[in-house]
């Protein structure tokens, strides 16, 4: 089976070809975060147009890679949410006219579900497994017991983790994005600031507000009475309560649901600290983190996603498909 | 009109923002502006709950919008990545709207906003405490005054 996949819910524009759920033909990403630094941040409209003046040159380029035509298209899959609106709207339309155009079937998924099955791109997939999504919009734990069966234990109750990081590292003036800025000052200080412990309302939840004012406060604080401030230990006392946060509730999850496998997957899968604290506390599981290409969004995972989605349900999706800024998994 | 209130707990920042929702009718703009931790997305939190919002409202900065369905729909957005010295039809469809609109970091876009909204000004005096500054004009001006009373 061939699955033609769009992905356009935010800054990139992506149209891949996979076949089987397993082997990427292509997969083309088109950028426009340069233009967004241009402009001196988002302008959404200006992004809706950018995805508008990409996608055709992606399709075109994703196809001539694959080396197919239209016509060996069996399924297409589009991420129909979360993400910015007027951007999520542009790939559904294109794709749909793509489907329509040539009588293929079309799925709508969810970009979550994507960026777990990055994971079996280059891995298979263990049941029950746990993954832990993290990114600058997203920090969700969420338990699958067989493919394309998604529940979600847990997410932030307030800021993503990749946010938390880049505000910290907005009021230090380190630049944007935060992540691998901290991520890099970290491994050269050592964590001699105190730092609250997290708490929860509920067991598999994040919390990432608390910890980003406790630190903003405490510059303030600082500043205030004009007392230097060490940015790497700053950034390490930062990052140990970060990542401790998420090893916790993922080995509670882990431990609580048996699972045989642990998934990293988001943007923030790619923070050094993180992945080594994974290694040193899931001995006893397998686990699995994307390659860094298929971090970042890109619609090779969405096609891999939409594969597993259609072999477990052999549903489609009608032509008046929509586009969501908000999603459940298991919508 | 302008207003000043000091809040020195977070359940005080419930009850301003409950009383918010009460007064908040299809159409409505608030705009809250203050430092990161400052409080808005807890202030937007707690007008959801007054709304009726269903679910778990929390950080738009990423997807810059999130829509919340509701018998009033709550438009949440953050402009915090925004710039909006351009025209931006995309954002300003749901500025004036079927539903209750709050912009975080309305600064950035202010030249996006229409003449009357409600502004909120929350700024850090300690680790619970408040001071914040309300401001509105027009059909604003009365909630201003029952505020301040």
């Amino acid at each position: 089976m061939i699955v033609l996949a769009v992905e356009s819910s935010c800054d990139e524009t992506s149209v891949s070809i996979n076949k089987d759920g397993k082997v990427i033909l292509s997969n083309i990403v088109l950028s426009q975060i340069d233009t967004h630094a241009s402009f001196g941040g988002v302008v959404p409209e200006i992004a809706s147009r950018e995805h508008v003046k990409g996608i055709s040159v992606v399709f075109e380029q994703a196809l001539n890679q694959a080396g197919i035509t239209a016509q060996d298209v069996d399924l297409v899959a589009v991420t129909k949410g979360p993400g910015l609106i007027g951007s999520l709207l542009v790939g559904i339309n294109a794709a749909k006219a793509f489907a329509f155009a040539h009588n293929i079937p079309i799925v709508g998924v969810h970009h979550i579900a994507g960026h777990i099955y990055a994971n079996q791109i280059e891995s298979e997939m263990k049941f029950p497994l746990i993954a832990l999504v993290v990114s600058g919009g997203h920090t969700e734990l969420i338990l699958m017991k067989e493919h394309y069966d998604f529940e979600k234990l847990g997410e932030t109750q307030d800021d993503a983790v990749g946010e938390a990081y880049d505000k910290v590292a907005r009021v230090l003036g380190l630049g944007y994005p935060g992540g691998p800025i901290i991520d890099k000052l970290a491994a050269e200080g050592e964590a001699t600031y105190p730092m609250p412990h997290i708490k929860t309302e509920q067991l598999y939840d994040f919390s990432y507000s608390g910890l980003k004012s406790h630190v903003i406060n405490m510059i303030n604080r600082l500043r205030m009475k004009k007392e230097p401030i060490n940015e790497k230990n700053l950034a390490t006392s930062f990052q140990h309560a970060a990542v401790r946060h998420l090893i916790e509730k993922s080995r509670q999850a882990v431990d609580d649901y048996q699972a045989k496998m642990l998934i990293v997957a988001g943007g923030v899968a790619a923070n050094k600290h993180l992945r080594s604290e994974v290694e040193t506390h899931f001995k006893d599981v397998e686990v699995s983190v994307p390659p860094f290409k298929y971090c970042t969004d890109n619609a090779a995972m969405m096609g891999i996603a939409g594969y597993y989605y259609y072999q477990r349900f052999k549903k489609i999706d009608a032509m008046d498909m929509n586009g969501y800024s908000r999603l459940n998994l298991s919508e | 009109m302008k207003t000043t209130i000091h809040i020195e707990t977070i359940e005080a920042m419930r009850d301003l923002a409950l009383q918010i929702a009460s007064y908040s009718k299809p159409g409505f703009l608030i705009c809250l502006e203050g430092d990161l931790g400052a409080g808005k997305t807890t202030f937007t939190q707690f007008l959801g709950e007054g709304l009726g919002v269903q679910g778990r409202i929390n950080s738009p900065t990423f997807t810059i919008m999130k829509i919340y369905e509701n018998d009033v729909n709550l438009y949440h957005i953050d402009a915090y990545r925004l710039v909006g010295e351009f025209s931006d039809s995309d954002v300003e469809e749901y500025l004036e709207s079927d539903g209750v609109c709050v912009v975080e970091w309305y600064k950035n876009i202010e030249s996006l906003l229409p003449s009357e909204y409600l502004s909120l000004s929350i700024e850090w005096t300690g680790d619970t405490s408040r001071k914040i500054t309300i401001e509105g004009s027009g059909q604003y001006e009365q909630i201003v005054k029952a505020l301040s009373h």
